[in-house]
C-alpha cells in the first residue's frame, strides 16, 4: 500500500489514458493493468463534435479514481487556471501539476512549478506536481505543501527509461517520508521494476503501453513488474561489488588443493 | 459582438458566459470555463458578463498522460 494525500492505494501502477488505438482497448488495458489511478486531461470541447462527453462516460464505467493534469500548461497562471477548471470538471482536489519549459524535451519549467503549486496549495489543492530529480526543486516543492513529487525518469514518450538513476536514488534517500511516482519516459516493464527497485512508490505509464503492439498484454506486463520490483525492494537488495564471489560453498570442493587458493 | 471561444472568432449576442454556453447547446455538457485566462465556476457563469473581444475557453475531459 501506498499513500496519496492520506489515502491508500493496493496498486502502484498509475494508467495514462492518451494515444490507445480504440476506447475499447483503453477500456481493456486499463482492466488488466489492476490500477486504480488513471490519468486525464481537459481539452476544448467542439459543440459540433463534443468528444469530451463520450470519454467522460467511459472513464466513468471504469470504476478508478482520475487524476488531472495540466499538460501543455507553460506558464505558472495558465497552469492554475487549467488546474482550477480541473477540479470542478472531474470534482477533485488532486492535480498532476505540469508547467512545461519547452516543447523538445517536455521538460519542467520548475520555477513556474513551484510558483504555481504555491497558489493552488494555498488553494486547497492537493498537488502531485511533475518535477525532475533536482533536490532543489523537491525542497521548495514539498516547502510548498507538496507531499507527493512526481520526477521524470526520462523526457515524456521517449521510452529512454531512468537516464539519471544516481539522481533519483539520492532523491528517494533525500526524501525518505514523501510519495515519490515516476513519472514520465519509462518504456518498458523492467524500467518501471528498476523504478521500484529504487524505492519508488509508485510508476505512471502512458505511452508504453498504449502504443504497444498489445496494450492489454503490455498493461499487466507492467503490473507484474512494478510488483516484482516492489517485492524486490521490500526483500532488500545485495550490494553489488567488483569482482566475484562463489555462491557454492567452497568448503568440501573435490579435488580441493590447498596449493590452488591465492 | 465578436469574441473568440476557444481561439475561434465568434459572432454572439450573449450577454453573458451561461447565454453563451446555452447556446452553444453546453448548459447540460460536462464542461469547465474560463474567461480571459482565468477560471470561471459554472455557479458564476450568470454573473459573469461578456464584452467584445473577450477570450472564452469551454473545457471538457480528454485524454491524457
Amino acid at each position: 500500500m501506498f499513500e496519496i494525500y492520506g489515502e491508500r492505494f493496493t496498486s502502484r501502477l498509475l494508467l495514462g489514458t492518451a494515444q490507445y488505438p480504440s476506447p475499447a482497448t483503453l477500456k481493456e488495458a486499463v482492466e488488466a493493468s489492476s490500477a486504480e489511478i488513471v490519468t486525464v486531461s481537459l481539452r476544448r470541447e467542439s459543440a459540433r463534435m463534443r468528444a469530451g462527453q463520450g470519454f467522460w462516460e467511459l472513464i466513468e464505467q471504469l470504476g478508478v479514481r482520475v487524476l488531472p493534469n495540466t499538460a501543455g500548461c507553460h506558464t505558472a497562471k495558465e497552469a492554475v487556471a487549467t488546474a482550477e477548471m480541473a477540479r470542478e470538471l472531474f470534482d477533485t482536489p488532486w492535480v498532476k501539476l505540469e508547467v512545461i519549459a519547452n516543447d523538445d524535451t517536455l521538460q519542467p519549467e520548475l520555477f513556474g512549478l513551484v510558483e504555481a503549486a504555491s497558489i493552488l496549495v494555498a488553494q486547497g489543492f492537493q498537488v502531485l506536481p511533475y518535477t525532475t530529480e533536482d533536490l532543489s526543486a523537491a525542497e521548495r516543492l514539498a516547502s510548498a505543501g507538496c507531499r507527493v513529487l512526481m520526477p521524470w525518469a526520462s523526457p515524456i514518450g521517449s521510452a529512454r527509461g531512468l537516464i539519471n538513476r544516481d539522481g533519483l536514488k539520492t532523491l528517494r534517500a533525500y526524501f525518505p517520508d514523501t510519495t515519490l511516482i515516476i513519472d514520465a519516459g519509462i518504456g518498458a516493464p523492467s524500467q518501471a521494476a528498476e523504478a521500484m527497485e529504487l524505492g519508488y512508490d509508485a510508476v505512471l505509464v502512458n505511452t508504453a503501453v498504449a502504443k504497444a503492439g498489445d496494450p492489454v498484454k503490455m498493461a499487466e506486463a507492467f503490473a507484474r513488474a512494478i510488483e516484482a520490483g516492489r517485492l524486490g525492494f521490500e526483500a532488500g537488495l545485495i550490494e553489488p561489488r567488483d569482482m566475484a564471489s562463489p555462491s557454492t560453498p567452497v568448503a568440501g570442493t573435490p579435488f580441493f588443493k590447498i596449493d590452488r587458493v591465492s | 459582438m465578436q469574441i473568440l471561444v476557444n481561439g475561434e472568432p465568434v459572432a454572439t449576442d450573449a450577454c453573458t458566459l451561461a447565454e453563451l454556453c446555452a447556446t452553444l447547446g453546453f448548459t447540460q455538457a460536462k464542461v469547465a470555463t474560463a474567461v480571459n485566462g482565468c477560471f470561471v465556476a459554472s455557479a458564476r457563469r450568470g454573473l459573469t458578463p461578456l464584452a467584445p473581444k473577450d477570450e472564452v475557453e469551454i473545457v471538457a475531459p480528454r485524454q491524457g498522460g
